[in-house]
């Protein structure tokens, strides 16, 4: 396939506005139909070869209905995905249909937030991980076992754990069967949509690190989805941030929380729990006014304005555009003018930069 | 880092813990099933009357049609142990005979126990022969009277001198029957109807849930007579059976049928089932390997709760003469001698089949709710 809109080369994902709305129910005895969900609005992004992308944002923001699109599970409204495959070409995943999209399946993977529900707690972890593995093909069956067990090897845990069933994990180990599950298939993308944020803060580092040292073994890219900031410093390289179904701010990861451009992105980052208690006085933390704002009536202008200390009438007449400012991007009429705060070290219990 | 990333691993895995960690659900569904003692205790009961009906004609010292005419309303006769006869021998068991007498004024028979005249009782008894399981021919009875000319009612006669525990055991073969093949149509209809409400949701789940609504406003009981009315009052008995049979299920699929929703509607959101359609699957493998075997435990405990309910709408049904008649026997058909309290103050023993359905009922219930408990054994 030719490459008309030249995928940059170091482009694994190239996003374009991305557009989701979700119908709203159609009631027997509503005359007039209420407005459309729009879930997901204009996102686009990209996300590098080899690099671990955060996404984040508070619940509700889209994050998961993005990463939904991405994996197919939803069609997209309007918006394209254009996905450079091994071949070096590139494929718009949108325009695919659902039996297409399958020879992507094992390219593009997914980590649950939830590693109860999302392990079936019939099957034995060889079942659990080798399904990929049998469905489409790719080991021949005499060897998935054995495939399995160096999987589980991969991931930290013990090969004779093959047999078991997942009630008898812990919630840490439950997610590393998670991620062996995401590896088992070789993929390019790794969707990590919440992977850490289920587990406790010990074990949530100890994943942290076997992702990065699984990244390095394998050079995956990951697209990490997370509403904790800690998190997302501590392992990405570039962060989305979205409000209500629109992206705000795309920065390198450190500009980001040392100089955020978006007033939501000071906010979020004033938010961070600070364990030294001296520096806690120092750093007020910004409340927002008001409620998030309805993805099915977003305020008109900036979607953030009526919670924005710093809005002004252009903000409540005309939706800021996402502008390159920079090297990054920001959707806001006064980044230029805004001098906000972020966060100068981040101690969250996670160890140091490693 | 490494230190950090360390998993933490017992070096040795004892037996105990692998016991525990590689056991299926349904190994750990039956372990905790197990410390359910009522259920488990019921399951016994339940597997007995099963055994019960399938043997009856072995069991029941008596076939169901048998009559004396002498005997008519006869009162239970008391087992008792170890009597001399009147030719001096002794028996392990044995029953007394009874002395009737005719009075005039009140034109009733009444019976007194004549503790000289000594009836054994004998396992194995030779008696009227027929087929076991309608296959092997042969004429022994797990229990009958030594000397088959010998009357013997353990629980009593019926108007026509017939034996009431003879007849309640073969009684059990129809109405035990009638809730597993009932509960099996209602299973596939509430499977199939289930299933496709769920899985698809949308209108098609709209439809079948008012269709339901629609099902479950009916009166049972004049929709049931209006149903069995139109069954041809001169039709084989075996189809008039049948013919109750699907009467029932046409109501008792619905309950099953909002169960298979429910859970295909919650498993549809679950992560696991969207993970499997991730890793590739087919629909079909999804639903089979997936979904279906998530459910199969919750299912189980429906359907053994749908039995009791069809039981007892056929001892209903029969008991109104609406369902089964003579001379089938059932628990209902039985029962219905029992309506007249002319007959229950003369003979209150024509109740004891009520005893067998309330027997059977409860050990299904405990059953039923022992499995249900033990359905999810991660709850």
């Amino acid at each position: 396939m030719a490459d008309p809109a030249g995928l940059a080369p170091d482009v694994l994902l190239d996003v374009r506005g991305l557009t989701k709305l979700f119908p709203p129910r159609r009631s027997l005895f509503q005359r007039k139909a209420a407005n459309p969900v729009r879930a997901v609005e204009d996102v686009s992004f990209e996300i590098r070869q080899g690099e671990t992308l955060g996404l984040v944002g508070e619940s509700g923001c889209g994050k998961s209905t993005v990463t939904r699109l991405l994996l197919g599970i939803h069609q997209p409204t309007a918006g394209t995905m254009r996905y450079r495959r091994k071949d070096g070409g590139s494929v718009d995943l949108d325009r695919l249909s659902e039996d297409q999209r399958l020879a992507y399946c094992t390219d593009l993977r997914i980590v649950f937030q939830d590693p109860q529900s999302s392990l079936n707690p019939r099957l034995q972890v060889r079942d659990i991980v080798g399904e990929v593995l049998k469905v489409n093909k790719l080991v021949p069956p005499s060897e998935i076992d054995a495939k399995v067990r160096e999987l589980l090897a991969k991931v930290g845990l013990r090969p004779e754990y093959a047999r078991r069933y997942p009630h008898a994990f812990s919630g840490g180990e439950r997610q590393r069967i998670g991620i062996a599950r995401a590896l088992a298939t070789h993929p390019r993308l790794v969707v990590l949509d919440e992977a850490v944020s289920a587990l406790d803060v010990s074990v949530r580092a100890q994943t942290l690190n076997l992702l990065r040292d699984l990244q390095e073994e394998f050079g995956l890219t990951y697209l990490f989805v997370s509403h904790d900031l800690s998190v997302i410093e501590y392992i990405c390289d570039r962060v989305v941030v979205m409000y209500v179904g629109q992206v705000v701010e795309i920065a390198t990861s450190e500009a980001l929380f040392t100089r955020p451009l978006h007033p939501y992105t000071e906010a979020l980052l004033s938010a961070l729990p600070i364990p030294d208690p001296t520096q806690r006085r120092q750093n007020r933390r910004i409340r927002l006014p008001g409620e998030v704002a309805d993805p099915a009536n977003r305020p008109a202008g900036c979607a953030f304005h009526p919670r924005c200390r710093f809005a002004s009438e252009a903000c409540r007449t005309t939706p800021p555009p996402l502008r390159d400012l920079g090297g990054r991007s920001v959707a806001c009429h006064h980044a230029e003018m805004l001098d906000l705060k972020g966060v100068d070290t981040i101690q969250t219990g996670l160890p140091a930069n490693a | 880092m490494s230190d950090v990333t360390a998993p933490t691993v017992p070096e040795t895995v004892a037996p105990a813990a692998r016991r525990f960690a590689e056991a299926s659900q349904w190994t750990l569904i039956f372990r905790r099933f197990r410390r359910h003692k009522l259920a488990y205790a019921s399951l016994f009961v339940v597997l007995g009357i099963y055994l019960v009906a399938l043997l009856a004609e072995f069991v029941a010292p008596f076939s169901p049609d048998s009559y004396n005419a002498r005997f008519t309303y006869g009162p239970p006769q008391t087992l008792k142990f170890f009597g001399t006869d009147a030719a001096g021998e002794t028996h392990f068991m044995y029953v007394n005979g009874h002395r009737m007498s005719f009075d005039p004024v009140a034109l009733k028979r009444t019976f007194v126990v004549d503790e000289k005249s000594v009836h054994p009782v004998v396992f194995f008894a030779k008696g009227e022969p027929y087929k076991l399981l309608g296959l092997i021919p042969w004429d022994r009875h797990l229990i009958g009277p030594g000397d088959p000319s010998q009357p013997m009612y353990l629980w009593g006669a019926d108007r026509l001198g017939r034996d009431v525990l003879s007849r309640t055991i073969h009684g059990a073969r129809i109405s035990m029957s009638i809730g597993l093949v009932g509960v099996a149509i209602s299973l596939f209809l509430g499977l199939l109807l289930g299933g496709i409400s769920g899985y698809y949701g949308g209108w098609i789940d709209e439809v079948v849930q008012r269709c339901i609504d629609f099902l479950k406003s009916i009166p049972t009981i004049p929709l049931w007579m209006g149903l069995a009315a139109a069954v041809p009052a001169n039709l084989d008995p075996l189809l008039v059976y049948l013919w109750i049979i699907i009467i029932l299920s046409l109501i008792g699929w619905t309950d099953l049928a909002r169960v298979v929703r429910g859970r295909f509607l919650s498993l549809r959101t679950e992560d696991f089932v969207l993970a499997a359609r991730l890793d590739g699957c087919s629909r079909q493998r999804v639903i089979w390997r997936h979904m279906v075997p998530s459910f199969t435990s919750h299912i189980v405990a429906s359907v053994t709760l749908a039995i009791p309910s069809m039981i007892l709408a056929e001892t209903a049904l029969s008991f109104l003469g609406i369902g089964l008649k003579e001379p089938v026997v059932s628990w209902g058909v039985l029962l219905k001698d029992a309506q007249s309290i002319l007959a229950l103050t003369t003979a209150p023993w024509l109740l004891a089949p009520g005893a067998a359905v309330v027997v059977a009922v409860l050990a299904l219930n405990f059953l039923g709710d022992g499995i249900r408990d033990a359905a999810d054994p991660y709850a």
